[in-house]
Parts: C-alpha cells; structure tokens; sequence
C-alpha cells in the first residue's frame, strides 16, 4: 500500500461543516459514542467545531455489557474531561424487558440486538439526529451512505429513496418522529482517522495498542478470551501479544498478532496490512449483503 | 496533501465500475481479504477472471442486476494525493444520480466503448460535466483490447467526440483524451505496451497532474455564509461573538473590511479562529470562525463578503433546473430553495426552457419539468439569497429545491 503519512486537512473543514449544519438544523442531536478511535475523532471535531463554546450534543452510547473494560473506562473519563452529558443505555435491559432474546450457539453475539435498544433510546430522548462515527471505506453498502441519512418512525434505511446530496448542501427536513443519522466522517479512510489521531495527539483506549492478553482462534482469527464467548472444547486460550485494530463487542471484534505499541508503528502497520478493517468483524461475514440487510433494519 | 474528487460516467457495459476496480487493484488500494472475496464472488457467478467491478457495486438489487444504481464513493491514495470517486450509473434514467456525484467532482471521467463510439450516452455525460462547471474531463476510449488496440479507432472516436463536444465545452475546460483497457490495465497506471503509438500519459498520470482543487480561490469573489454564531457567554468568553462557517470562495485576511448581508452593516476582521489558532487568511472550503471589530446583529443564513464585492440580492432568480423527483415540477407550486445553508420560500413563474435529457430534444415555455430533465426556470422568492453566476463563481452559484410537503431534495439549480 502507498506511503502517506499526512492528514488532509481538507476532511476536517467537511466534517466541522457537517456538524455545525447538525447544531443549526435539528432540535436535539446527539453523538452515537462507543470510545472507539472513530468516535473520538468525532468527539474532537465535535470540540473544534463549537469552540470557544461547548460541544452542544450529548453522548450517547449503546452498551451491549460485552465490552472491553478498558473501552467503557476511556468513554466515562472523556465525557467527565469534557464536561459533556454521557447518557448509557443497556442491551441487558432490553432483553430483561422480553424485548429482544438473547442468541444462542457458538457465534451468540449482542451485535444485532444493539440496534432495538437504540431505536428505543433515541424514542425516549427524542433525538431527532444521531451522529455516527460511520465512513464509506469501510464496506460496499456503507459507500453509498448519505452524509445525512433519513430513517423513517421504524429506524429503517431505504437504498433506492435515498435523498440526493448535491455540493455541500444537506438537507435536513424530516417531520415528526422521523430521524436522521449523520455521518461526519464518511470520506475518512481509516488511515485518515489514525493520521488524525497522531496530528491532533490524541488520547485513545489502551487496546489498540499492543499487549499481552488471553485469546483463543477460531476461523483463522484470534479472538479475546471472555466469559461472553462461548467456545468448544478444542478452542483453548493461550497467551501472546496483540492488539485490537477496530473496537467493538467482545463477541464480534477479533484481535491482530501484532508489535506496534505506538501511533507511528500502527500507521505502518496499516499501510501494510493485507486485511481490511472490517475483516476482523465477525458480523460482516454473515452474508456478502449482510452490513445492507442489517442497515436496513435500523443498524447504524 | 491535498485531495482531488473525481467523478466517473459511462453506460451500463462501458467497464466503468471494472475501470475503478483497476485504479484500486494497481495503487495497491485493496487488501487481500476483500481480493479473496472478489474471487468467490466471481466464481459463484461462473466468471473465470477476477471481476474488479464487484468491488464497487454494493447494494444487493445492483449486484443482481449487474448494474450501478446508486452513487457509490471510493477511495485511494497514491503519496502526493487522496482520491475520492463518486461511481455514478451511466444509464439516462439515473441522470440526478449522475448530477449528485459530479457535483463535488473537479475531474470528470467519461467512459466510451470502442466498440460503440461516440453515443448519445457520451454527450449527455459531457453535457452534464459541463452544465456542472467540470474544469477537467478525461475521455477514456475504453476496451482498446476489444479493436486490437488500433490507432486509427481511437482517431475517429476521438474526432466524433470533438464534434459533438464543440457546442458544449467550456472556455476554461481541459478536455485529455486517452486509450485504455480496464479488464487488462493497458495506459491504467503505466504506459501500455500494446499502444505506443500513445504519447500522452497514463490515466493515473493524467490525475496525478491536475491542478490542486481552490487553485483558483485567490481571484474569486469572498463569501461566507454564516452558519451558526459562537456565544460561549461563558466566564472567560463572556463577551466573544464568533461567526461560523465554511468559506463559500474567494480568500479572507485578517483586517478586511466586510458587509453582512442583508443588513448592509460594515464592519473589520478582527480575527479568523481555527479552533484555538489564530490565523492571517483563510481560504476557500476552510471551516473558520470569524470575529469582527463591531458589535453588529447577525444571524445564520446572512453572508459576509469583502466590501465592494457584494453579489446581487435576488429576490427573483432564473437558473437551470435539473429535476430529480418523479412528482414533475409545475408552474405555479411553491418549493423551499435552499441556496448554501440559507432557506427561502419559493415559486415557479415560469419554464421558460426544457431539454429531454434521453433524447436532447428542446422545447419552450411548457408548464412541467418531469424527472431528469433539465430547464431554463424563473422563480419568485419569498427572501433575498446572495447567489452568483454559477458560471462565474461555481462555490456560490448553486441552489436544492426541497418539496415542503415530503421534505425531499426535488431538484437543483445552477443560477444565470
């Protein structure tokens, strides 16, 4: 892969722009946050863009109760250093409350049921606007997302009644109960987002750097050793160094065998990898259309 | 570094998503798991070769059909630039797709078999490039391999194009010619072999050598629309009024004298912030916030421009409408006309000309624009919007048109 090291600035000017339009056109946006790199590029943004003022959305994350401790710790620490409004909202509820169930079976994952408690949360706040961490690099369905997606009462995304977006122009009209997802990063790479990282400094969960840690394979991936994952007799944990290039739940994020323990070191890493970001999501390899099937159904 | 849009046209088999594919394939853009997906992906559908057009059409009814519907952005680098290409459907019906990818773009390429030669497709991609203000439109004569990479070919095709582009170009627009074959990479990132009667570059060099995107910004007009205004009414910023914004055109300085619009009132940059920086000029595109010597009453939607430089207050415009809704737009209904981030009320006087896109037929003074064509359409407007010609100032020329009933995006305009 091609050496480039630099950030283009331009994207952040994009991405600023999209979120003040955010601020000036809905009545109560919030900013979908789980503390992964994605979402704290969109937390800084967020801060530049409304500087000297405070960042005018609050944090909203949807926890499935299977995430990585040091994740969950890093989100409570920026909200409170930030002095943002951090609202949680739990899978475990919605399932105490009969109203998804719990899969079963080696590959039982709360990656698809996040997206009913979401749907409820945004019910219960009003949130008219969520703001995701989403970029078009990442899958083929993702790549022709609208920088402002409409989502109907149901929360669900229609790839053929998409609004067209023309220049920089983005309409954000919906009428009641309707709401949009916003996706301020979606012409970032992910090598945008760690050259970002490194050319703002910024701080990030620990897991994305290289350490020693538990894990089994499986399906030619390495995943983190958890009471969350239900393994079978012959997947047996043992320990070596890696690191976590994209963050999720426990169950649908793998683990790369990996030295790089510094930003510059994961940059390099990037520029040669021969693995996509999304091939270490389990989720994604369900079916070839599973990411559209999944935004379809309200998904972020 | 900076980063250069571009924008891809072409029927439905002129190889164009397999054009894209190739990009990424040759720039190393693609990593070896997604390779190992291509290659499943074609042998289930019975193909021997590795089919590179899978990679960019994504949704699920595109990959059944086998054709693109939708806008689809890509992405790749080379060490000096970030791409980003918006892969629209060449078909007539998909026209506003088209439309909504080239807008960003500052090139354009247009795909033509050579096999088939200049068609109608051909000139509806030009003329879209065009009507979209394109400074730089690479004519790619693809499936050189289908005619045995024959020169005289590419000539004819290449005069046919000239003849029909003559009407339509631009003053100012580049027009670079190239052969290539996308299925075998021939003139894709390197010189081919089998054309060496081909001078010129190969495609990549050819984008590589296009002039920076806001090259021009420094003689442009100034215009910023103000977004939102930054009132921390915090402790330590108890008194700061900051202007937010995205630079429309045109560059600014520190100390310039401006008038906001509609007010008229004059006042002095005091300082143009970037976060906590501190600049002396900014330009065009840049996100800034922008404070100012005097205390004047400015809201979102009102503009800031150089003293001495102000645009016209339209309360009436005329501009070229392409239609995007399948609802025909009429004489006589009101619409929402979005023009930058600022709304006004708006209604149709009068459609003073219409072109049928599928078969550039013209007519005058008709009563509807049905969905994908484009017309010459006089609006009466319930507030001023501070527009250029779109010709003379493209950042500040260009409006939507929201249906207030539905809330969607209905057309867009290119103000005369």
């Amino acid at each position: 892969m091609n050496i480039n090291k630099q950030f283009p600035r331009a994207l952040e000017d994009e991405a600023i722009f999209i979120l003040r339009e955010v601020a000036a056109q809905f009545e109560k946006p919030a900013i979908l946050f789980s503390g992964g790199k994605d979402s704290i590029t969109l937390v800084r943004l967020a801060q530049k863009a409304f500087f000297p003022g405070k960042i005018p959305f609050p944090l909203v994350h949807v926890d499935t109760g299977h995430n990585f401790p040091e994740t969950t710790d890093f989100r409570d620490k920026l909200a409170a250093e930030l002095g943002v409004e951090l609202i949680i909202r739990n899978v475990e509820d919605s399932i105490k409350a009969g109203k998804v169930k719990e899969e079963t079976g080696k590959y039982a994952s709360r990656n698809a049921l996040q997206t009913v408690t979401l749907l409820d949360t945004i019910e219960e706040f009003k949130f008219d606007a969520c703001i995701g961490g989403a970029r078009r690099d990442e899958e083929k369905a993702r790549a022709k997302e609208r920088i402002f997606s409409v989502r109907n009462d149901f929360g669900e995304w229609d790839a053929k009644k998409q609004r067209p977006e023309l220049f920089d122009m983005l309409n954000g009209k919906i009428d009641l109960g309707e709401n949009v997802r916003v996706f301020p990063i979606s012409n970032w790479t992910e090598l945008d987002v760690w050259n970002y990282i490194k050319a703002e400094n910024l701080e990030i969960p620990s897991i994305y750097f290289a350490h020693e840690r538990e894990v089994f394979d499986r399906d030619g991936m390495i995943w983190s050793d958890s009471e969350f994952i239900n393994k079978s007799e012959d997947e047996v944990p043992y320990k070596t160094i890696v690191r976590f290039r994209t963050v999720g739940d426990m169950t649908c994020t793998a683990a790369v065998s990996s030295t790089a323990d510094n930003i510059d070191t994961i940059i390099e890493e990037i520029l040669e990898a021969e693995i996509s970001e999304r091939g270490a999501r389990i989720d994604d390899k369900r079916s070839e259309a599973a990411m559209e099937k999944r935004k379809q159904q309200g998904y972020f | 570094m900076d980063i250069l849009r571009i924008a891809t046209a072409g029927s439905v088999d002129d190889g164009k998503s397999t054009l894209i594919g190739r990009l990424l394939f040759e720039t190393q853009s693609i990593t070896k798991d997604k390779i190992e997906a291509l290659k499943a992906a074609s042998q289930r559908k019975g193909l021997d070769f590795v089919d590179l057009s899978l990679l960019t059409d994504g949704l699920i009814a595109e990959r059944e059909q086998g054709i693109t519907i939708d806008v689809a952005h890509i992405y790749f680098n080379t060490p000096t630039r970030k791409y980003i290409i918006a892969d629209t459907p060449g078909h007539f019906e998909y026209t506003r797709n088209m439309v909504t990818g080239a807008s960003n773009a500052s090139v354009s390429i247009i795909l033509i078999d050579a096999r088939n030669g200049v068609g109608e497709q051909t000139r509806r991609h030009f003329y879209i490039s065009s009507l979209l203000e394109i400074k730089n439109v690479v004519v790619a004569v693809n499936k050189m391999d289908l005619v045995d990479y024959d020169e005289n070919r590419y000539e004819e095709i290449k005069k046919d194009f000239f003849e029909l582009s003559d009407k339509l170009r631009k003053p100012n627009q580049n027009i670079t010619f190239i052969p290539i074959s996308s299925l075998y990479g021939e003139n894709i990132v390197a010189k081919s072999e089998k054309m060496s009667w081909y001078s010129g570059e190969s495609l990549l060099g050819i984008l590589e050598a296009v002039a920076p995107e806001n090259i021009d910004s420094a003689v442009l007009p100034f215009r910023f629309p103000v977004q939102h205004v930054i009132r921390p009414k915090s402790e330590e910023y108890h008194d700061f009024r900051g202007y937010a914004g995205k630079i429309a055109s045109g560059q600014i300085n520190k100390g310039d004298m401006v008038t906001a619009l509609p007010s008229q009132q004059i006042s002095k940059v005091k300082e143009i912030l970037k976060h906590t920086d501190s600049l002396d000029s900014a330009h065009q595109n840049e996100s800034v916030v922008i404070t100012l010597e005097d205390n004047i009453d400015i809201s979102r939607g009102n503009m800031l421009v150089k003293i001495g430089e102000q645009p016209e207050l339209k309360k009436q415009v005329n501009a070229k409408i392409c239609w995007m809704d399948t609802e025909p737009m009429k004489v006589g209904k009101a619409y929402l006309v979005q023009h930058g981030i600022n709304r006004v009320k708006a209604k149709v006087s009068s459609i003073d000309t219409r072109l049928e896109i599928s078969t550039f037929e013209e007519s005058e003074n008709v009563d509807e624009l049905k969905l994908n064509q484009i017309g010459e359409v006089s609006f009466k407007l319930g507030g001023a919007i501070f527009a250029d010609n779109f010709e003379a100032n493209p950042g500040n020329g260009a409006f939507i048109i929201i249906d207030e009933f539905n809330n969607n995006t209905v057309g867009v305009g290119f103000v005369k």
